[in-house]
């Protein structure tokens, strides 16, 4: 019995993780080529959890349009924040551009409440098909946890792939290593940073859809604390690196629910962020990142 | 260099001299019953958001290390400043007194939280800091909602339980209801006390040997170790020290209030202190006192917009950040900044006069 309820705190676990991975893949992806921390990100998560309710609800349309219709939202959303707040201030200190993300995150968060008011909206799943029972029916594998680890899982691949052997993927690795050297050579920065962010917020829609299917009540407010676990999930895989922000995410997502589940729910947040302080102390660049040398 | 000391000099006694004379405007203005009921309620608020913001500027502006968990700090002195007061409650009566002793044991307190949290956060950089102190913020406040003290009235005998209610005596500190039945004691004068106490600390810092140095490691790390300072020690020294200013102003905040929880104390209001010492200028303490004065009656003044006043809030964040950190707005918005100050300075009246 104990091993059949640790296995459904493992899958809820992991299922979790994955919406956390895709989320903190956009932050890597932005980090790394723009160094600078997109602290909206986890309102456009919200905003995109949003367009796809409003695309089922009101206008009865099927669940996967809403997706589409929520991805191509916060992809031109995430382009237009990137083109008024962020751009002009690419020479900017790093912090003047941490705020600026900051308020763009009340904006986003405070416009979202104006146009769908502070209530909870209850979200319905996007997927809809029977559970997996195993064991007799003593392990119920949700149909959302199913869905959630199989799209992470895709994603993942697909955005190994565009990185890895695209002329658009080579483009963002180089700005990513040197944005003046990138330019001397011909690349487009300003292009590829925008692409960037369009695939990041891409991602964070499809976050926010699966995330709001597993935990249905959505909010103005829904998008920023798994925003911030996110990050920490970034960090914790070494912010810059995509397989890092994959495998920090289903760490972080594993580690929340079992400390929830065996050790104290209240502290369940406070136990990940412990366990994120150990290992940046044990490995301060996180798990996959890369040791940059200070040059003297 | 003899200039140069001088002009700090002048500099510093421009800030002092900004607080004192809007200190007097306002009480004067208080004993004459000119200020309304909700210009009132914000007095011990401004207070405690600018020793926030002046404290801050010493982690982030002098030692240039981001925190994000300054709130952390504020929690910790907020809680034990509130928990002593009410044990004093009786055997010292005179409320100043209690006030004074209560900011006192919360700046103990949270300077001892700041070592803690410090040592193992110093050693990390840039951005990795940044997400550590914010952990350390987030973990500070689940572990408050956690704790429970209970007090006999009769006898003052006090029981600790951890994620357990269940202790004898009323309840004092109760878990994520945080602390209850607090005597509001918290006045402006003190509030001005505890900005002049925060200015001398980190003025007399900054313009030290030890602020020198934490300058040259905030510029250059390498070359500042490479001539003996050591990084540690300084940087140690700022954090503590900032942390310990946060728990005052904590302690001060919670006097306000008849019940402080730690709810109060997320993570955004870590952002809300750091946005008041980047708009203000980092580094800058004058503009770190301006700016968290502006922005927290700013939300006040919008109240008639009831629905949009945060929004507003958000684009005039951006709206500034953009101007005065991007050349194209910059010539763009030079002539709106003008009319906004001049805005400014006829609302506040005198006060405002000061900083021009």
């Amino acid at each position: 019995m104990i091993r059949v309820s640790f296995l459904s705190n493992l899958i809820n676990g992991i299922s979790l993780g994955s919406v956390y991975a895709i989320i903190a893949l956009g932050y890597t992806m932005v980090y790394g080529i723009a160094k600078m921390l997109n602290f909206a990100h986890g309102d456009v998560i919200m905003i995109g959890a949003y367009i796809s309710f409003c695309v089922t609800q009101y206008l009865g349309l099927p669940a996967w349009v809403s997706v589409l219709a929520s991805m191509l939202v916060c992809t031109l959303l995430g382009m237009t924040i990137e083109r008024l707040a962020y751009k002009p201030l690419r020479s900017a200190p790093s912090l003047a551009v941490l705020i600026t993300a900051i308020g763009m995150s009340y904006f986003l968060q405070n416009i979202a409440q104006l146009i769908w008011s502070a209530n909870p909206k209850s979200f319905t799943s996007v997927v809809a098909f029977e559970p997996l029972r195993l064991f007799g029916g003593k392990l119920i594998i949700t149909d959302e946890a199913i869905v959630t680890v199989l799209v992470c899982v895709v994603i993942m691949i697909c955005l190994t792939l565009f990185t890895e052997k695209t002329k658009m993927g080579k483009a963002m690795r180089a700005v990513s290593e040197d944005k003046g050297a990138a330019q001397l050579m011909g690349i487009n920065v300003n292009m590829t940073i925008s692409v960037t962010f369009a695939i990041g917020s891409a991602l964070a829609a499809i976050a926010g859809v699966l995330l709001c299917s597993s935990y249905p009540a959505l909010m103005p407010t829904t998008g920023s604390m798994p925003g911030i676990k996110a990050f920490t999930a970034a960090v914790f895989g070494g912010i810059g690196s995509i397989p890092g922000a994959m495998l920090g995410g289903i760490l972080l997502g594993i580690i929340e629910i079992l400390g929830k589940s065996y050790i104290s729910t209240e502290l369940g947040d406070a136990i990940v962020f412990a366990i994120l302080i150990i290992l940046l102390l044990v490995k301060p660049t996180g798990l996959l990142g890369k040791k940059v040398n200070e040059k003297v | 260099m003899k200039k140069k000391s001088n002009k700090t000099f002048i500099s510093n006694l421009i800030t002092y001299a900004m607080v004192i004379i809007a200190f007097v405007v306002i009480f004067i203005m208080q004993e004459n019953k000119m200020l309304s009921y909700s210009a009132k309620q914000l007095l011990v608020p401004v207070c405690v958001w600018i020793v926030m913001a002046i404290s801050l500027n010493l982690t982030v502006g002098i030692s240039g290390e981001l925190s994000l968990g300054h709130a952390g700090f504020m929690c910790v002195g907020a809680f034990v400043g509130a928990v002593l007061t009410i044990i004093c409650k009786k055997s010292i009566e005179n409320e100043a007194l209690r006030l004074i002793l209560a900011m006192l044991t919360a700046g103990v307190a949270a300077g001892l939280t700041g070592v803690i949290v410090g040592v193992p956060v110093l050693r990390l950089r840039g951005d990795y800091l940044a997400i550590v102190t914010l952990a350390f913020g987030e973990i500070i406040r689940n572990v408050l909602n956690l704790v429970y003290v209970g007090m006999d009235m009769e006898t003052g005998a006090l029981a600790f339980g951890f994620n357990n209610p269940s202790l004898p005596g009323k309840l004092i500190v109760n878990g994520p209801q945080g602390v209850q039945g607090i005597t509001r004691i918290s006045t402006f004068t003190m509030g001005f006390a505890l900005i002049i106490f925060a200015l001398i600390v980190v003025l007399n810092m900054t313009n030290s040997r030890a602020g020198r140095a934490m300058m040259a490691l905030r510029d250059n790390r390498i070359a500042a170790e490479s001539v003996g300072i050591s990084a540690t020690k300084y940087k140690l020294m700022a954090f503590v020290t900032s942390a310990a200013l946060a728990g005052m102003a904590g302690a001060l905040y919670a006097m306000n209030y008849s019940t402080v929880t730690g709810a109060k104390f997320k993570f955004d209001t870590s952002i809300l202190v750091l946005v008041f010492v980047v708009l203000g200028g980092i580094g800058n303490i004058r503009g770190s006192i301006i700016a968290a004065t502006v922005l927290t009656i700013l939300p006040e003044m919008l109240r008639e917009f009831s629905d949009y006043r945060m929004l507003i809030y958000a684009i005039v964040l951006i709206v500034v950040m953009l101007a005065t950190n991007s050349p194209a707005f910059k010539q763009f918005f030079d002539v709106v900044k003008e009319k906004m100050i001049g805005l400014f300075a006829k609302k506040n009246g005198e006060g405002d006069a000061a900083n021009e």
